[in-house]
């Protein structure tokens, strides 16, 4: 384990960040979907060094049964921590982080369901969090929907999700942990790419009016990029089975990995 | 993928039918593992010592934290260890929500006595200041995927782990610990590791896959340490007894896997360090 250092400045005199990235440059992402075999759809997610397993089952049966919604299926998100994924010991037990992220995930995660197609029934999303270095709701979001599409279940759109903040006075795109820790604020969204409509929305540190609003518009610019990735990510899962194809699929993924936001925009010229 | 634990005398005579010609349902020998992979340090920001390991179908990833806090009033001078697992509801249809049930309990403490029983560490040597302050080593499981012998792949994960550990050494001074920013591994002296033998009507089979664990009698786990001697047993899985022969020849099954198991955790770890 690495031991934990504040950095002296989180933005230098080139206006770059501690990492070496740019402002509105996102960490190294790797999504992979069906990593699980037992789960009806599954997806993992790597950014940065946030690492995060998601798994879908359903729709099945409800248990327990009270919780029965009689006009759709009840949507049940479970955003848990490994005790190991965090500098400390996180005890076993879910704490109320954990409970209030799972339901601002399975908001973020509705609008995309046609959750009134399966009344009485029960879509569960398990999110596991291995390691946690920052932005862990909304890499967990980028992974959900993959794993949602991956069980076949129908849906509107994938939900990409990115945390924008603010170090040194200057807005930053996907925060890591220190730049969360030390930052001056963070606020993690979530959008319907179709309309870009935010489905999460959360704020904490200070911020502007007008700070927020361009926040937000970096937020969803950013969000188009992981929308890409996403989309990739899934279609790499189902055309590897044709054995030349592999190679080729895998080679251009390598090149994904460049994750500035400048690509962004020759990717949407597709 | 199995979504229920209902099985039908069909199938359970099905299976039983199968080993009596000699067969498993997955073809192999009735005393060979599935493969077994591990990959180590999965978790290298945040903890200090990790592995997935797959079985198969079945998959676990073990985290070690090392921390620091005060010693068990009545071993004033040894470190704390502690082995925890959760059977979560991601790996299987089978697990639900909820505290720890029955099961999750059972494979934690299995796993934890594999390592307490061997005295896979020397606690002494996790001891800081005697009364005050010591290492405490948590090892904490999740199930990714289960399809059967989440125990063995448990201890396997966790043995890996430890053994992959690095930890920032303290010291005492001035009535507080103190990090000397020097980098230890954990004092083991010697490794445990669990090996399942189901109880399938007069047949034993090691390293059950789900759809054996569903129609055993009962299963026996028994924990190796590197002198080949049985550290820790627990029989589990169903109420069936086991005749003292049947128990002698899962011992056996048991020693056979363990050499070459032991070998794979040290030759993998030592290839990462």
């Amino acid at each position: 384990m690495s031991p934990e250092v504040k950095p002296d400045s989180l933005l230098n005199a080139e206006g770059l960040r501690f990492d070496g990235r740019r402002v509105d440059e996102l960490r190294p992402i790797q999504m992979e979907v069906g990593v699980l075999k037992t789960a009806d759809g599954s997806a993992s997610i790597r950014q940065g060094k946030t690492y995060i397993l998601a798994a879908v089952y359903g729709p099945r049966e409800l248990h327990p049964r009270h919780l029965t919604l009689n006009d759709r299926a009840y949507l049940r998100v479970v955003y848990r921590m490994a005790t190991f994924s965090v500098p400390d010991r996180k005890r076993p037990a879910p704490s109320r982080r954990e409970r209030e992220i799972s339901m601002v995930i399975a908001n973020a995660l509705q609008p995309v369901l046609f959750l009134e197609q399966y009344p009485k029934a029960v879509i569960d999303v398990f999110i596991q969090v291995i390691q946690a270095d920052g932005g862990t709701r909304c890499a967990a979001i980028n992974a959900a929907s993959l794993a949602l599409a991956d069980a076949g279940i129908p849906m509107r759109s994938l939900v990409p999700s990115v945390a924008v903040g603010k170090a040194e006075g200057t807005l930053i795109v996907d925060l890591g942990d220190e730049e969360d820790k030390y930052g001056q604020g963070d606020v993690p969204l979530a959008i319907l790419p179709g309309t870009n409509e935010l489905t999460l929305l959360q704020q904490d540190g200070s911020f502007t009016r007008e700070e927020l609003m361009e926040a937000m518009q970096m937020g969803v610019n950013a969000c188009k990029y992981l929308h890409e990735l996403q989309k990739d990510a899934l279609k790499r899962s189902y055309s590897k089975k044709t054995p030349e194809g592999v190679d080729e699929e895998l080679d251009d993924y390598e090149d994904d990995l460049e994750t500035d936001l400048g690509e962004a925009d020759i990717m949407e010229d597709e | 993928m199995t979504g229920s634990k209902i099985i039908s005398h069909i199938d359970r005579d099905f299976v039983k039918d199968l080993l009596s010609k000699g067969e498993r349902l997955d073809g192999r020998a009735f005393d060979k593992y599935r493969e077994i992979t591990i990959e180590p340090h999965v978790v290298p920001a945040k903890a200090e010592g990790s592995a997935i390991v797959r079985i198969g179908g079945s998959s676990v990833v073990a985290g070690v934290k090392v921390l620091t806090g005060a010693p068990y009033p009545d071993t004033p001078d040894q470190g704390v260890t502690m082995v925890t697992a959760e059977l979560a509801p991601m790996a299987s249809p089978l697990f639900e929500l909820g505290p720890p049930k029955e099961p999750a309990i059972e494979l934690a403490r299995i796993v934890d006595r594999g390592v307490r029983e061997s005295e896979t560490l020397d606690t002494k040597a996790l001891c800081i200041e005697p009364g005050k302050m010591v290492y405490m080593v948590f090892a904490d499981v999740y199930t990714l995927e289960h399809d059967g012998n989440l125990i063995d792949a448990s201890s396997i994960a966790v043995n890996a782990a430890l053994l992959g550990t690095k930890y920032q050494e303290m010291k005492w001074e001035d009535d507080k610990a103190v990090a000397t920013g020097k980098e230890l591994s954990l004092p083991l002296q010697n490794m445990a590791i669990e090996h399942t033998v189901s109880r399938i009507g007069d047949h034993l089979v090691i390293d059950p896959i789900l759809r054996e664990e569903f129609v055993q009698d009962c299963r026996l786990t028994m924990a190796v340490d590197k002198d080949e001697h049985f550290t820790a047993m627990q029989k589990g899985g169903g109420a069936g007894p086991m005749s003292l022969e049947m128990i002698d020849q899962a011992m056996g099954m048991a020693l056979e896997s363990a050499k070459e198991i032991r070998k794979l955790i040290t030759d993998t770890m030592k290839s990462t360090e």
